[in-house]
């Protein structure tokens, strides 16, 4: 038994060398498969970028780049925060239910502090940017009360990136992961949870 | 025959390692890596001398923070001087047509220049400028292994100025040519020979000595550059530490699947007679 | 689940001829038994390539073909991609890698008359693989865009503008695509290294396998072992190449694997042999580096180029040196394939002839001296010697034919040294002239008055 062709040392040792081949091949493959990961350069690109606020006026929107995708920055002003919770009746989620957004902006205004709105500028549809379009602006009827009209297919959001019902975008406007340096010095990609 | 290749392998690697000295006998730089201390020290050092002509535009902030144990904040605070992000690479403002203009050639990026040079052949080089006084020098500095360097001696502040003393030279010598260079208390000699009429050679010594001292001692200084070039190593492969670490257990794996395929292989062979 | 498998495997029998093929070249192939540690590097060639061809997909991915781009793009690989320094390093170590088991490779078929009928036509595919080695490596060097890389495309490039009559020049640009090596001539050479070469090499990598399961494997004694078969029509002599040789091929690629790893971990560059330090430095058209030299495995050609004074003379010679392998199995002819059972002088011209391959080598990494040179251009000679002495030694030859033959060598040799004489060389010369000399006195006269070029005789059967 010890000799033969079918001992019990040849399966043992076939055994064992299909197991740590196996398991050298395996490991040989992680890093071609790590490779295909984002490499440092585009982690740098995407790292979190660094806004100051203090410049920017009520009414107006400040458009940076975070990760390739438009980031956008709007000083809202009080009549138009105060135009929000008259609009829950005819937005898809007005108490922010889906996920778009981190735990700390899910509250009416959707933001940190009340009036600076930080969104993910590209529609939750198939991926335009909507432009911005303030009361009284474009023609989008007499009772738009200011807020984003994507131009693709006509998705509308309001004043904190909340859909309105009837069109094709399924979700809100998507909040990035942000934080507060200083009282006018925001980071975008960047919060408590990630830092 | 198995010895024959491997005493065959074993000549070829014994015959490799060429310097990159131009025959010169250099100063050993005795690098080391795993020197994380050092590595700092050196880092500030390029950041704070060497940075304002010559990028390191391979490199990154964070990468070389991690890499030296360094957060964020300390690269930050102490590093990050010629970028605004953490992420950036090290680049340098100045455009390289200027920069031509003013040195007769644009500083080149030192990314891998540990590698194209050598560690041995940067440290002497970084210990080697002396004062020319010879007009047609732009900055009144000299180099024993880069003549008629290019670049002006911005860590004169910490090295001070050297002066060249030569040594004497036998009367009727044919010729005189550098050798080697060593390391003499405080001075940096430069061996030379001379070959004689009759064919002999005589030794000549050059001497570099601080004439005007700097904030840094001559030890001191070789210290720190020993720091800057060990840097430069570094940057030139930032992989490297990963590497040899990873390297021993992967020699260790693959010994122990040859053991295992040998054995399998012996069991099978049995059969064969 | 076996019965699956099973029922998997008839299937796929009906339709494609799985079973056939892995029996025909791994179950059912017999192999002789008597495999020394030679003929590891077949395998091992196999292994290397796959290597080769993983490494560099993934490679491929990272790498941009642009001579803004290129020098760049390999530091980019070498720190921000993950894990890419590994997969770089496998990638340089492994063409170095390749050309060493492939030169053992060689060297094994002329140990053991490997190429000799009815082996004429793998040898052949076999050293279309060699060219097509030589070449995906050339294409291959230029891409890191570094000085060496540069100046040694410019170099080899340029020896084709040794052509006369204007051809020449006109070839050189053509390979260029431009005056010199550019972003144009990078381009192309990239398709060619990732694409064109590897296409050929595949090709013939199948043809050199089909080629030797044809005729069947040579053996340390150039024992047919299909000349004895028993009962069953079964090789005496062989055991099937799956498991036996399976098994013992894994064993030799996990002691390769242990110093491929060595290298690749602790001596990437391996000293300035497998990545040379001057290609740590851009490509710049406007200097050239103070030696530009070929890698390691160029370099016995190379130095054969350099030693002859003509440019003409000295790219012929270099590509004849390349290209006389091809009709080895015509100008040997000797019915005793194994050195085993060969004379003893022919033992000595087989390890003259590694020897000098060896020291050529060294001499093409070397900066040239007049004694350099001088030894260079000996060594040439004694390389083309070889394959003359391969010739001769095809049968018995007379003390008359042996005599004349010498007579017209050393006539030769005078008037050769006579067109590149030159006086200030005069003692080197005639000091070195006593290699060639020597050595037909060695191999051309000893046999005619000593016992020493007496053939054994190949057993029948294949011993140990």
């Amino acid at each position: 038994m010890s000799n033969g062709p079918d001992s019990a040392r040849r399966r043992f040792l076939t055994g064992a060398a299909t197991v740590v081949g196996g398991a050298g091949t395996a490991c040989a493959a992680w890093p071609f498969a790590s490779a295909w990961q984002p490499s440092e350069r585009a982690r740098a690109i995407g790292a979190p970028v660094e806004v100051d606020v203090g410049k920017l006026e009520p009414g107006a929107r400040l458009t940076v780049k975070w990760r390739g995708k438009p980031v956008w920055i709007v000083r809202r002003t009080k009549e138009t925060l105060e135009s929000l919770p008259g609009l829950d009746a005819v937005v898809r989620d007005p108490a922010s239910d889906e996920p778009q957004q981190p735990e700390y902006a899910r509250n009416p205004h959707r933001s940190i502090k009340p009036e600076l709105l930080v969104l993910v500028g590209l529609c939750t549809h198939l991926g335009c940017s909507p432009s911005y379009v303030r009361k009284g602006e474009g023609n989008l009827g007499a009772d738009w009360q200011g807020g984003f009209f994507c131009p693709c297919h006509g998705s509308r959001f309001d004043y904190a990136g909340r859909v309105y019902q009837g069109v094709p975008a399924p979700t809100n406007l998507e909040v990035p992961p942000h934080q507060y340096l200083s009282e006018t010095r925001i980071v975008i990609g960047e919060d408590e949870g990630t830092a | 025959m198995k010895r024959t290749v491997v005493a065959l392998l074993l000549s070829a690697w014994a015959a490799a390692g060429w310097s990159a000295g131009g025959g010169l006998d250099l100063l050993t730089a005795r690098t080391d890596v795993e020197d994380t201390a050092s590595l700092q020290r050196g880092a500030r050092i390029y950041v704070n001398y060497c940075l304002g002509c010559h990028s390191l535009s391979f490199m990154r902030y964070d990468r070389m923070g991690r890499d030296l144990g360094l957060g964020d904040e300390q690269v930050r605070e102490n590093l990050l001087f010629a970028a605004d992000k953490v992420t950036d690479p090290m680049t340098i403002a100045m455009r390289p047509e200027a920069a031509a203009k003013w040195f007769g050639v644009a500083p080149p990026d030192l990314s891998v220049t540990a590698r194209a040079h050598g560690p041995d052949w940067l440290y002497s080089y970084l210990v080697t400028f002396y004062a020319d006084p010879d007009p047609s020098r732009p900055f009144g500095v000299n180099n024993v292994v880069f003549g008629d360097v290019g670049m002006p001696h911005v860590l004169a502040p910490l090295q001070g100025w050297q002066e060249y003393v030569p040594g004497d030279v036998p009367e009727g010598a044919r010729e005189v040519h550098a050798v080697g260079l060593a390391v003499d208390g405080d001075d940096v000699l430069v061996r030379k020979s001379a070959t004689m009429p009759d064919g002999s050679h005589a030794a000549v010594t050059d001497r570099l000595t601080v004439a005007e001292p700097g904030e840094m001692a001559p030890g001191e200084y070789r210290g720190a550059m020993r720091d800057l070039v060990n840097f430069l190593v570094y940057a030139g492969e930032p992989s490297r530490l990963e590497r040899q670490a990873l390297g021993f257990w992967v020699v260790l794996f693959l010994i122990v699947l040859a053991l295992i395929l040998r054995a399998l292989y012996k069991e099978y062979w049995k059969d064969v007679h | 689940m076996r019965s699956l498998l099973t029922g998997l495997l008839e299937w796929t029998d009906a339709r494609f001829p799985l079973t056939k093929l892995w029996n025909e070249h791994l179950a059912h192939y017999y192999a002789p038994k008597n495999f020394n540690f030679w003929y590891f590097f077949g395998s091992l060639a196999l292994l290397v390539l796959v290597l080769q061809i993983v490494t560099g997909i993934w490679l491929a991915m990272f790498y941009k073909p642009d001579a803004e781009l290129a020098f760049e793009s390999v530091e980019y690989i070498m720190r921000d991609v993950e894990w890419g320094w590994l997969i770089r390093y496998m990638h340089s170590t492994g063409a170095s890698a390749f050309f060493i088991v492939v030169y053992l490779h060689m060297f094994r078929a002329l140990l053991y008359g490997s190429y000799k009928a009815p082996r004429e036509l793998l040898w052949i595919f076999g050293m279309l693989i060699y060219l097509c080695l030589m070449a995906e490596a050339f294409f291959g060097y230029l891409l890191p865009w570094g000085q060496m890389s540069y100046w040694g495309a410019q170099v080899i490039i340029s020896l084709f503008g040794a052509l006369p009559f204007g051809v020449g020049e006109a070839l050189a640009l053509w390979i260029r695509g431009d005056y010199v090596v550019s972003d144009a001539t990078l381009s192309r050479f990239y398709a060619l290294h990732v694409v064109g070469i590897p296409l050929v090499l595949l090709g013939l990598v199948a043809a050199h396998v089909m080629a030797l399961h044809e005729v069947g494997s040579n053996n340390p004694d150039g024992v047919e072992i299909k000349k004895n078969k028993d009962a069953n029509g079964i090789p005496m002599d062989g055991v099937p190449f799956h498991p036996y040789y399976t098994v013992k091929d894994l064993w030799g690629a996990g002691v390769f694997l242990v110093l491929f790893a060595i290298v690749v971990f602790y001596a990437p560059e391996f000293g300035g042999w497998f990545l040379e330090s001057a290609n740590f430095v851009p490509a710049n058209p406007l200097q050239t580096p103070e030696h530009i030299l070929p890698v390691w495995y160029f370099t016995p050609y190379y130095a054969i180029l350099r030693a002859i004074p003509d440019k003409l003379t000295g790219v012929i010679a270099m590509f004849a040196a390349t290209l006389i392998f091809f009709i080895l199995p015509w100008l040997d002819r000797h019915p005793v394939k194994s050195v085993r059972y060969r004379s003893k002088l022919f033992a000595l011209l087989l390890i003259l002839f590694a020897v000098t391959f060896i020291v050529l080598g060294w001499l093409g990494t070397q900066p040239p001296t007049p004694g350099k040179s001088e030894l260079g251009l000996r060594l040439g000679e004694l390389y083309f010697a070889f394959f003359l002495m391969l010739w001769v030694y095809s049968k018995e030859r007379t003390a008359g034919f042996s005599y004349r033959l010498f007579g017209a060598l050393v006539v030769l040799l005078l008037i050769f040294d006579a067109i590149r004489y030159d006086e200030a060389k005069q003692g080197l010369m005639m000091l070195s002239a006593l290699l060639p000399l020597g050595y037909f006195v060695t191999f051309l006269l000893l046999p005619v008055h000593t016992r020493l070029n007496e053939s054994g005789v190949e057993p029948e059967r294949v011993t140990s």
